[in-house]
């Protein structure tokens, strides 16, 4: 792809489709991801009967989910206090329906845009921001799947398992890093 | 907001001139490795109608001290401000001051 342009009050890019496919599967793995955690949600009456929904109370197990939905406080990896954990467990359970149906939202705003066969795509500023936001929880998976530092080169060697996801994380960066300059200069 | 042409809200926050110290909570983002300098700028503008310049100073305290001080308040507005952050990817937290 190009980089992304503003024109006419529209943000514009173009995919190809080897793209374009490489990038709805990421979202959809993302969002698959996003959907099954929601499902962990506690079902009970009151929920159903106030629309109010409560998240699970304890974090994730996996480290990919666990980026996506942090802890509200940091906690001592060795020795949390039990206030802070109790606290934590309490905010997570009241907030994360929120921070879930965002993520679902801006990823499915993204498919809804992105054309399986690739070619132009043409955004609204509202549509674009959601694009930024469902680009950096799909960088924030595959890093944290790939540990990406603040020392990671730009390859690794070939015989590296991540070898190849790093050039789509790179490429991703890319993506992202355009589409912020578009909606920012 | 000089050359800011960013169709970003502002929403009704703290302004940035608010002292951070004689509030009870704050909203904490640290560093991590995957989140775009410019992107986390474009988060802080987004969310908190944050001018650029500061938006920008915010970024660079969480790239080189590691965290900064994004916002600050009762505990219902920066467990809210928590919340839009981790909706928006960047890792935050809060603590009492």
């Amino acid at each position: 792809m190009k980089s992304w342009r503003r024109k006419g009050g529209r943000v514009l890019g173009g995919f190809e489709q080897q793209e374009a496919a490489v990038l709805r599967g990421l979202v959809s793995q993302v969002d698959d991801m996003l959907r099954a955690r929601a499902e962990e949600a506690p079902q009970d009456e009151l929920a159903e009967l106030t629309g109010i929904k409560t998240g699970p109370s304890e974090g994730p197990d996996d480290p990919v989910l666990g980026r996506l939905l942090p802890d509200f406080h940091k906690l001592d990896p060795d020795q949390p206090s039990q206030e802070d954990v109790d606290s934590a467990s309490a905010l997570r359970s009241l907030h994360e329906p929120q921070v879930l149906d965002a993520k679902l939202g801006v990823a499915a705003e993204l498919l809804n845009t992105l054309p399986p066969e690739g070619g132009n795509v043409k955004l609204t500023y509202e549509q674009a921001d959601a694009w930024v936001s469902a680009l950096n929880d799909v960088r924030l998976a595959l890093g944290t799947a790939l540990d990406v530092d603040d020392d990671m080169p730009e390859e690794l060697p070939e015989d590296d398992p991540r070898s190849s996801h790093l050039g789509i994380y790179h490429w991703l960066t890319w993506v992202q890093e355009s589409l912020v300059q578009a909606l920012t200069e | 907001m000089e050359g800011m042409t960013t169709p970003v809200e502002a929403e009704q926050t703290l302004g940035e001139d608010t002292s951070a110290g004689d509030q009870p909570w704050q909203t904490i983002v640290w560093n991590d490795p995957v989140n775009l300098m410019s992107y986390v700028t474009y988060v802080f503008q987004k969310l908190f109608g944050y001018s650029r310049d500061h938006a920008t100073k915010l970024m660079l305290d969480v790239h080189h001290k590691g965290r900064a001080i994004v916002t600050s308040g009762s505990k219902e507005k920066v467990e809210g401000d928590v919340a839009k952050l981790h909706a928006a990817g960047l890792w935050a937290t809060m603590e009492q001051t």
